[in-house]
């Protein structure tokens, strides 16, 4: 800490009795960039350029502020201030693309949504009055795609995952070598890119099967890579809370080892589980590039079968639909693939808040 | 299962009570234990099994297509799915690809790493504290935002929002060779692929920044701040010295999950398989990933296992990353942590 104090000491000759910017002034320099930066988009014709005017704002403030302050109060305010400033910009630009996406989802696929959409196949409907005929989107074939495909996944994850978590935390000593190298490879498995795990499914089902050995299961299998290393974490994560009085208070009761865990351990942490589990669900079902790779890809087949032949999910459709829409129907395609994108996004708050939901409604409550 | 409530009794009742059913009960669980702990350590295995069988499969689909000579192959110089035609061998094809990726993932970082590191700040230190918990989350909530539908909004939004900057950087920067050649009229830039991919890794920057950066000990912090310092002045003396290696890893596990990035880079960027710096054309170098949901629907058997070889390529690039990443985060939190705080922070000053 010595060398803190000396730098300190050398920065602050520029003394106590600077002054000081009135409290709001934040606010008032921040409505001003915004304002100037307005009237110069507006002088270029160019107001409805949202993004550009704000980004000018932003950095107007940062140099107007960093300017006033550091004439008033002093060069080491100055930094701080813009520091303060640079800091806050940065989290407003997470905000915006989270906003942005959830509002350009919502805005294409809203109209899409009928229930004949979500339940139904994309249809073709003749009119024999006009002799017209219409397609009409749907996605159920890749709603039950998705249903099969991630919950195959979730049946062979959960459970790998939450025992490797209890042999992590409960069995193994922490000095045990296969502890060690598991932990640690359980961390790296979780930067697996998910195409990489795709062509690992792909690569294991045609030596096994054959070539074209395109199917929900192999899908399943890829995103099993993704799932099962974050159902560890949050699984070892949740088992870690659990005190270790109440192991011993269980043993002392003369309670096998494997009881304990189930009654106690998993008992006690189970809303940490369920949690982890639920968000581990919520990360690989809006995956796209493994199961395209992995299941291939129908436009419009319905397979509910997981062993054989190509299926789709949400994901995908919501992909293929758009970036290579059907061309003789090109407007119904990309409107499926809004629609599969919005019900995508849906999908997963659902299952963030029931995450969220569980974790705070069931949390064992400490003290009664 | 039936017996083994009563050995869950205070005072070993059925040990004392003897007979059969107090020895059953303790075989049963005996038994049981056995069991939980052979599954346990099973699946513990099971995953080593995976992680081996992974490069294995991989390893196996993809060595034709490595060893293959390429130019009289006749899978590979098909005509009619034509994307590997024309190439020598394995490593003239996959290396514009690697140079793509690591290009891409390269511009994410140098735009998403310190916006991160920024909001991982503000949340940490700048928030108020009733709202940190809230704003952690909604950053959180853009991991959960699925790929494909970052992929659409860079074609709805980023795409025509980068237009005319596009426009602009090309007319005044245009002699630096990043902004040069001819602008792409759709915006299918290899800059609107970087920025959505760089939006993509903020949260996982951010979230372990944040655990980080509220690790340090508050009396560090205090005493900073006790002897004068601003809030910046004793972020940058006792947080950042304190978290520096934490920061690196984050980094990379962030350059990680870029490398692996499939749909922003497949959807909003036109590829091809050149090696190229500019950013706002049309001609782009593709990356591994894109380049294999690309072209993966269209191709027969050999060529399938030539995108497989670059994908084994992915796995070792971004299998190194990641084992770096995790390597410096293991190695500093061991103990020992309080010599390497002072060092960089004598440096600093």
């Amino acid at each position: 800490m010595a060398m803190h104090t000396e730098t300190i000491a050398l920065r602050s000759s520029e003394g106590l009795r600077a002054g000081r910017l009135p409290r709001l002034i934040d606010l008032w320099v921040a409505a001003g960039a915004i304002a100037v930066s307005l009237i110069v988009f507006a002088g270029f014709g160019h107001v409805d350029y949202v993004g550009g005017w704000l980004v000018l704002g932003a950095i107007l403030y940062l140099v107007a502020i960093g300017l006033l302050s550091a004439i008033v109060e002093g060069r080491r305010k100055a930094t701080d201030r813009i520091v303060r400033g640079l800091v806050t910009v940065a989290f407003l630009l997470a905000i915006i693309p989270l906003v942005s996406t959830l509002w350009t989802v919502i805005a294409n696929g809203i109209t899409t949504l009928t229930p004949d959409f979500v339940f139904g196949a994309e249809q073709q409907h003749y009119d024999r009055e006009t002799g017209e005929t219409t397609i009409t989107p749907g996605v159920g074939p890749a709603i039950v795609g998705t249903l099969i495909i991630t919950g195959i996944a979730a049946v062979i994850s959960i459970p790998i995952g939450l025992l490797t978590a209890v042999w992590l935390t409960e069995y193994a000593l922490p000095a045990n070598p296969v502890r060690r190298v598991v932990t640690f490879l359980v961390d790296v498995m979780t930067g697996i890119p998910s195409i990489v795990a795709g062509l690992f499914a792909f690569a294991l089902f045609t030596l096994v099967k054959g070539p074209g050995a395109f199917s929900g299961f192999s899908a399943a299998i890829a995103l099993c890579v993704l799932m099962i290393p974050t159902m560890v974490r949050s699984s070892e994560e949740m088992i870690k809370l659990v005190p270790l009085e109440l192991r011993e208070a269980s043993y002392a009761l003369g309670v096998t080892k494997w009881r304990t865990i189930l009654k106690v351990v998993l008992r006690t942490s189970i809303a940490g589980l369920v949690t982890g589990a639920v968000l581990a669900i919520a990360r690989v079902i809006g995956e796209t590039a493994p199961i395209y790779i992995a299941a291939g890809y129908t436009r419009t087949q319905f397979n509910a079968d997981p062993g054989e032949g190509a299926m789709s999910t949400l994901a995908v459709v919501s992909y293929r639909n758009y970036v290579d829409p059907d061309p003789t129907h090109p407007e119904v395609t990309q409107a499926e693939a809004w629609g599969a994108a919005l019900l995508l996004i849906i999908l997963v708050i659902v299952l963030n808040l029931i995450a969220r939901f569980v974790a705070a409604r069931f949390a064992p409550k400490a003290r009664r | 299962m039936t017996a083994t409530p009563a050995a869950a009794k205070p005072g070993r009742a059925p040990r004392n009570a003897g007979g059969p059913a107090g020895l059953r009960a303790q075989h049963a669980s005996k038994a049981g234990d056995r069991v939980f702990l052979g599954l346990s350590s099973g699946a513990a295995w099971l995953i080593l099994v995976i992680l081996a069988g992974v490069a294995v499969f991989l390893i196996v689909k993809a060595a034709p297509a490595i060893a293959a000579n390429w130019s009289d192959d006749a899978g590979l110089q098909d005509t009619t799915s034509g994307f590997t035609l024309g190439y020598e061998n394995f490593w003239q094809y996959v290396g514009p690809l690697l140079f793509g990726t690591i290009w891409a993932s390269f511009l994410a970082l140098l735009m998403g790493a310190p916006v991160a590191i920024g909001i991982a700040l503000f949340i940490s230190h700048y928030a108020p504290r009733r709202l940190s918990g809230v704003l952690g989350y909604l950053v959180d909530l853009l991991a959960a935002v699925p790929s494909v539908v970052f992929g659409l909004w860079g074609i709805v939004v980023i795409r025509p929002f980068l237009g005319p900057l596009n426009e602009f950087l090309n007319t005044y920067l245009g002699w630096i060779p990043l902004f040069g050649g001819s602008v792409a009229q759709g915006g299918s830039t290899l800059l609107a692929g970087a920025i959505v991919l760089a939006v993509m890794i903020l949260p996982i920057i951010t979230s372990i920044g944040r655990e980080i950066f509220l690790q340090t000990p508050s009396l560090h912090e205090e005493a900073a701040l006790a002897l004068g310092a601003t809030k910046w002045e004793m972020i940058r003396l006792a947080v950042f010295p304190y978290a520096r290696s934490g920061i690196i890893s984050a980094v990379l596990l962030g350059l990680g999950r870029a490398l692996g990035e499939t749909m922003a880079v497949a959807m909003i960027v036109s590829p091809k398989l050149i090696v190229s710096f500019e950013l706002l054309t049309n001609d782009n170098p593709a990356t591994i990933a894109s380049n294999i949901a690309n072209k993966f629907g269209g191709a027969n058997e050999m060529q399938a296992d030539a995108l497989i070889a670059t994908g084994l390529c992915l796995f070792v690039v971004s299998f190194a990353v990641n084992f770096l990443a995790r390597a410096i985060v293991g190695r500093s939190s061991r103990p020992g942590r309080l010599r390497r705080v002072k060092s960089p922070s004598a440096k600093a000053a």
